[in-house]
C-alpha cells in the first residue's frame, strides 16, 4: 500500500510538479478557447453550406462532413504536422493544430447543427420570410436560435469531447497538461504527476459531465 | 520537378505506398482487431453495468454513476498513457496494445451504460407494472419486456458513440501499437516520403466512410416518429 502511495499518490512530487502542472493546465484551457470557437465557425458554415446551398453544395458539404469524420483527429494531425513539411509547408505545432481541429471538430459541429436546422419546421422560415425579413436575416433570428436550442445536448457534449480532444496536442509537442504530466513523469520515475493531471481533467470536466447526462436523460425520457 | 510533381512525389508516391503496403494492410488488420476486442467489451460491460443499476441498489448505484462519470471525464489519450506509463510503477506491465484495449472498452463501457440507462428509465412505468401483474420475475420483466423497447431507442445514439470511440484506436500509435496510424507512420520514417502516412490515411477512410455512412442510415432507420 505504501508503494502505491509512492509511486501515484506522492504529494511530495506534485509540489515539486506543481509549476510545470499548472502551466500545462492553463495551456489546456487556452487550447480549448482556440478550438471550441475554430470548430464552431466551421460547424456553422458547414451546416448553412449542407441545408441551405445549390444542391452541388449540399452534396459537397455533406461528403466533406462525412471525409472528416471518417479520418481520426490524431491521424489528422500528424499529417499535418509531420507530412506537409515534405511539401515544403513548414507548419508549426499551433497551426497544425488550429488547422486539424477547424477540419475535424468543424465537421462534428456540422452534422449537430445541421440535423438542429433540418428539425425547424419549413413553415418557420416561410413565415419569417413573408414578414419581410431577408433570408439571412430569417436565418440568423429566427431558425439558427430555434435549431441551437433543440440540439442543444449534442451540442455541450460535443464541446466536451473537444476539450477532451485537446490532449492529443501533446504528441505534437504542445505543452498542454498531458504533455507537462509526461515530461514531470519521465523526471520523476514516479506515475503521480499523470495521476494528477487525470484528476484535473476530471475535475474541469465534471460539472459538464452531469450536465450533460441530466440533459440526455430528460431528451430520452421526453420522446 | 514542378510544384505538382513534387507534390505527387511527396504524397502519392506509388513506389513508397507499393513498398509499404503490407505494412500498412497488416496496421489495418490490427485496427480491425483492436476495434471489434473493444466494441463487444465495451458494448457488453455497459449493459452489464445498465441492468445492475436497475437493482436500485442506492450505494452500487452511486459507484456506477461515479465510474461512468469518470471514464467520460477523462480523455482516452490521458487513460492510456496513465496505464502504459503509470502501471510499471505498480510492477504491472501491459502491452501498448492491452493498454489502447482496456482504454477504449472502459470508456465505451460508460458512454454505452448512460445511453441504455437512459433507454431503460424511457420504458414506461405501467410497463413493469403490467409486466410484474402478470407474474414475470423482475429478471423476465427487464429482459423481455423493458430491454427489447429500450435497446430500440439507444441504438441511433450508441452506433454513433461507438463509431466515434472506434476511432481512437489511433491513439495506440502514442504507445507504440502498429496499427493503422503505427505502422505508416514506421514507414514514414523508414522511406522519409509521406505517402505512407497518406496510404494510412486512405487505408482509414476505407475503413470508416462505409462505418459513417451506415451510422448514418441507422439514424433515419430506427428515428422515433415524431
Amino acid at each position: 500500500m505504501q508503494d502505491f502511495t509512492f509511486a501515484f499518490l506522492n504529494l511530495e512530487i506534485v509540489r515539486e510538479a506543481w509549476p510545470i502542472l499548472w502551466s500545462g493546465f492553463l495551456y489546456t484551457i487556452a487550447l480549448s478557447l482556440l478550438t471550441v470557437p475554430l470548430g464552431m465557425v466551421g460547424g456553422v458554415t458547414l451546416a448553412l453550406l449542407a441545408t441551405s446551398g445549390p444542391w452541388a453544395v449540399r452534396l459537397a458539404a455533406a461528403a466533406w462532413t462525412d471525409l472528416f469524420r471518417a479520418i481520426p483527429p490524431l491521424v489528422l494531425l500528424v499529417f499535418l504536422y509531420a507530412g506537409l513539411p515534405f511539401a515544403g509547408f513548414d507548419i508549426s505545432a499551433w497551426g497544425a493544430v488550429a488547422i486539424g481541429f477547424f477540419l475535424n471538430t468543424g465537421a462534428y459541429y456540422g452534422e449537430v447543427l445541421r440535423a438542429g436546422i433540418e428539425s425547424v419546421p419549413r413553415g418557420q422560415m416561410e413565415a419569417a420570410r413573408s414578414t419581410g425579413l431577408t433570408r439571412g436575416q430569417a436565418l440568423a433570428h429566427v431558425v439558427l436560435p430555434q435549431a441551437v436550442r433543440n440540439v442543444m445536448p449534442d451540442l455541450i457534449s460535443n464541446t466536451l469531447e473537444v476539450v477532451k480532444l485537446t490532449s492529443i496536442a501533446s504528441v505534437v509537442a504542445l505543452p498542454e497538461l498531458l504533455f507537462q504530466a509526461r515530461q514531470a513523469q519521465s523526471v520523476t520515475y514516479n506515475a503521480t504527476p499523470i495521476v494528477a493531471a487525470a484528476v484535473a481533467y476530471f475535475l474541469l470536466l465534471w460539472p459538464l459531465v452531469r450536465l450533460i447526462s441530466r440533459l440526455e436523460n430528460k431528451a430520452m425520457v421526453g420522446r | 520537378m514542378g510544384g505538382f510533381e513534387s507534390f505527387l512525389f511527396s504524397f502519392f508516391n506509388l513506389k513508397v505506398m507499393a513498398t509499404y503496403l503490407p505494412l500498412v494492410a497488416k496496421g489495418f488488420g490490427l485496427t480491425v482487431l483492436l476495434a471489434l476486442l473493444i466494441v463487444l467489451c465495451g458494448l457488453a460491460l455497459g449493459l452489464a453495468l445498465a441492468v445492475l443499476r436497475s437493482f436500485g441498489v442506492r450505494v452500487l448505484n452511486w459507484g456506477i454513476i461515479f465510474v461512468v462519470d469518470l471514464f467520460r471525464a477523462l480523455p482516452p489519450l490521458v487513460i492510456i498513457v496513465l496505464l502504459f506509463f503509470g502501471l510499471p510503477a505498480a510492477g504491472i506491465t501491459v502491452s501498448g496494445f492491452a493498454a489502447t484495449w482496456l482504454s477504449l472498452t472502459l470508456v465505451l463501457m460508460a458512454f454505452a451504460e448512460e445511453i441504455y440507462w437512459a433507454g431503460i428509465t424511457a420504458v414506461p412505468k405501467g410497463q413493469w407494472e403490467a409486466a410484474r401483474s402478470t407474474g414475470l420475475t423482475f429478471l423476465q420483466t427487464l429482459r423481455l419486456v423493458v430491454l427489447p423497447q429500450a435497446l430500440r431507442i439507444t441504438i441511433p445514439p450508441l452506433t454513433n458513440r461507438t463509431i466515434a470511440i472506434t476511432k481512437g484506436t489511433a491513439l495506440g500509435s502514442v504507445v507504440g501499437v502498429a496499427e493503422i496510424l503505427g505502422a505508416s507512420q514506421s514507414a514514414m520514417s523508414f522511406s522519409a516520403n509521406p505517402s505512407a502516412l497518406t496510404l494510412g490515411a486512405i487505408a482509414y477512410l476505407i475503413l470508416f466512410i462505409p462505418v459513417v455512412a451506415f451510422g448514418r442510415w441507422v439514424e433515419t432507420r430506427f428515428a422515433w416518429k415524431r
